[in-house]
């Protein structure tokens, strides 16, 4: 007995049968969520990033802020997301349209970040903690992202962006151009707005 | 108890006890398979050697990013070296380069044996074997240097996996006109498989690259593709590749046909129906729509039925001749992959249900069972194939019994040190996180052991206060050495079985006429692969390996 057509179209059956499931559907009807602009302020909701953000948005990408940080908040009644101040609603489709790729995130050996501009708004504290995480949060397992950074000589007067840490004397601490960007990008992540039809927690 | 079609069997290579010996000494099929293993030759040790390469390598970036996880500020100076580089790059190379490479070296091997025809123009797939190289190799390359697409599992960036492509697209074209030149009308249980397998790949591999790297859905819809494709790369591309080598191997080496022919059909077509519906179940609680997750969740518990079938077939065919691990390497590792699919994919399914799901999936619990899949159960798998179809192909047999010693003991304690202890790190870190309202150390050291862990594991308590953040970190801490250690056994097995290949494969280590077995004796060898007269045994064998 042949077996090769029923073969070729059992697997082909099965596995179309998935990919409508799976595949064509979510991205149909995901397609369909847009922003919301709020009434009152006019300003849409999730805002789109900024040319910086975006660089900002690159260094997280390539230096893989993602295997170590989540960008959303569970509801369901097993976890504490919302519980830890992390935000005070679930995370909605909305909150992703911006995202290209989306860095959902699958993994929390640090906190969950979706919230992390409106939770640490201070440049100062993101470049200290990128610099040396253990000098800001002691026991912390991040690794110190310290080649973002430029350890320079003061010539003259100190640059207006060197970071206020001590170094050895007569040597200041300047953020590069990357460490700048993802500053911005972090301090951009604020999903705090309201989404019609969700109660906050 | 004859449930095939008269003309179905091939006397030539019949497996059961009855002709089992003849059809060994067959001239026919003897010259027939060293047509085949000759004809495959070249390709398969390509692909087999470049791939255990990439293990080595593939081992070292998961050590470095293991003990970065306890000593942040090991090797942090450069750019290249932080975690978020290492950590992809180990996950690819091990996933593209390792994992892949074998299987592919794997399937070709099985597909020719079981179609009994020789490969046709093996250069090509030589070809194949290096442009994947030379894709991983740049995709990896591309991690590291930071230009990964940022996509989990897909981080290579478009010109790497165009180089894949096309060597998939090569290597799927030779099994194809390969199955369809076999020689008999009977379709083995493996052939299905890896003609799912090859199949399947390049649909869900091209679905991903379109819609994910080629920007044509952004945020959410993005992100249900996407682990569609993680899942489903596990699912549907490595365990039906394993699976194939498990129905082959098993019956090869203790001489035995293969329990039932049709629990063997109900396994595969449950697994082609069920596993492809795995992936939306990451989201279970998160910003997906719900029927998306539930439909993941009824597909990963369904699972149970291929995983049960294929068990209970696999299991009652290795019974009673449990005494041949005791001597064969490739089935001592072939019956521990087989074990440990049965127990990574019952844990799998239990995984995918909201109790147990929300609690762990942010922690690394979700890692060990990740690596209970595609390392106790792929892995050691692929490195019992390749004891058994490496001597076909060199025409060596292995140089030293207490090197595979070495390498099965290293690997089995090593990959069970790493999923027991992480699995309870990552429940520990679960829980705090989630459900407890203080730390498990100071439970315990208030309530006393077993008092202590009941509170701990007692329903919701976060209400009452969380268990703050560092003091969590803190309890993963010793856990996540463990890993290192576990990590640290692994690789020494690596290397182990790297240098038995490259004796095999120069001729330089001590030379062996019969097979290379755990304990020399051939007597009690032999005796351990006696049948034993047993009536759940049939006499006729149904869908016999050739």
């Amino acid at each position: 007995m042949n077996f090769g057509p029923t073969l070729f179209l059992g697997a082909f059956l099965t596995f179309a049968f998935a990919w409508m499931g799976l595949v064509f559907f979510p991205v149909a009807q995901l397609k369909n969520v847009k922003p919301q602009t709020a009434d009152v302020t006019a300003i849409e909701n999730p805002t789109p990033y900024s040319g910086l953000e975006a660089r900002g948005r690159q260094v997280y990408i390539a230096n893989g802020c993602v295997y170590c940080h989540s960008q959303q908040l569970r509801g369901g009644q097993y976890n504490a997301d919302l519980l830890r101040g992390w935000g005070s609603r679930r995370s909605v489709p909305q909150d992703y349209v911006n995202d290209d790729p989306i860095l959902l995130g699958t993994m929390r050996t640090g906190p969950d970040l979706v919230n992390i501009g409106a939770r640490q708004p201070s440049d100062e504290w993101h470049h200290k903690h990128l610099y040396s995480p253990q000098a800001v949060s002691p026991g912390s397992n991040m690794p110190p992202f310290a080649f973002l950074y430029e350890k320079r000589k003061i010539v003259g007067q100190r640059s207006k962006d060197a970071l206020n840490v001590t170094l050895e004397p007569g040597y200041e601490l300047v953020p590069t151009d990357d460490a700048k960007a993802l500053v911005a990008y972090l301090k951009s992540m604020d999903r705090t707005y309201d989404v019609p039809g969700l109660p906050a927690n | 108890m004859s449930l095939t079609a008269p003309g179905q069997h091939h006397a030539d290579d019949r497996l059961d006890p009855k002709s089992f010996g003849q059809a060994q000494s067959d001239p026919t099929t003897m010259s027939m398979r060293s047509l085949i293993d000759e004809s495959c030759k070249w390709p398969c040790l390509v692909f087999f050697t470049t791939g255990t390469a990439w293990l080595v390598i593939g081992s070292l970036f998961a050590l470095v990013a293991s003990i970065k996880l306890h000593t942040p500020r090991f090797m942090s100076d450069d750019a290249w070296l932080t975690f978020g580089r290492v950590r992809p790059a180990h996950l690819d190379s091990v996933v593209f380069g390792w994992a892949s490479l074998t299987g592919i070296g794997t399937s070709l091997w099985l597909m020719c044996r079981l179609c009994r025809t020789p490969l046709r123009y093996p250069a090509m797939l030589v070809l194949a074997a290096i442009l994947w190289n030379v894709g991983v190799l740049v995709g990896t390359i591309a991690v590291l240097s930071g230009h990964s697409t940022g996509v989990e599992w897909l981080e290579f960036p478009p010109y790497s996996t165009f180089l894949l492509f096309i060597a998939f697209g090569i290597v799927a074209i030779w099994a194809m006109v390969t199955f369809g030149q076999r020689q008999s009308g009977h379709v083995y249980v493996s052939q299905w498989y890896l003609f799912g397998a090859l199949f399947w790949f390049p649909w869900l591999y091209a679905t991903v690259q379109i819609l994910i790297i080629g920007h044509l859905t952004s945020g959410m819809g993005q992100m249900s593709v996407q682990w569609w494709f993680a899942h489903n790369v596990l699912g549907l591309w490595f365990t039906p590749i394993g699976l194939a080598t498990i129905y082959y191997l098993v019956p090869k080496v203790i001489g035995r046909p293969i329990y039932s022919y049709y629990l063997s059909i109900l396994g595969f077509w449950s697994l082609a129906l069920f596993y492809s519906w795995a992936g939306s179940h990451h989201f279970i609680s998160g910003p997906a729509p719900a029927w998306l997750v539930t439909a993941s969740i009824v597909g990963s518990v369904m699972m149970i039925i291929p995983v049960s079938t294929v068990a209970i077939n696999h299991h009652m065919t290795v019974r009673k001749h449990f005494a041949v691990m005791r001597f064969s390497p490739t089935l001592r590792f072939i019956v521990f992959g087989a074990m440990s699919y049965t127990l990574v994919s019952v844990q799998g399914s239990s995984m995918s249900l909201h109790v147990l799901n929300e609690p762990t999936h942010f922690s690394h619990y979700t890692i060990a069972h990740a690596h209970l899949g595609l390392y106790a159960f792929f892995t050691m798998t692929m490195f019992g194939a390749m004891y058994y179809i490496v001597p076909r192909l060199t025409g060596r047999e292995w140089s030293s019994s207490k090197l595979i010693r070495i390498h099965f003991w290293f690997a089995a304690i090593g990959i069970f040190m790493y999923w027991g202890f992480l699995s309870l790190g990552g429940l520990i870190q679960g829980f705090e996180m989630n459900q407890a309202s203080s730390p498990l150390g100071d439970l315990v050291g208030k309530l006393g052991y077993w008092e202590g862990v009941k509170t701990f594991l007692g329903g919701f308590k976060a209400q009452n206060g969380v268990v703050p953040w560092l003091a969590i970190v803190k309890d993963t801490l010793p856990w996540l050495l463990s890993r290192s250690i576990a990590g640290t056994l692994m690789t020494l097995a690596h290397l182990a079985f790297g240098v038995l290949l490259l004796l095999n494969l120069t001729g330089w280590g001590r030379q062996r006429s019969g097979p290379t077995l755990f304990v020399s004796d051939a007597k009690g060898y032999q005796q351990s692969l006696t049948p034993v007269a047993d009536w759940l045994v049939p006499d006729e064998h149904e869908g016999d390996a050739s």
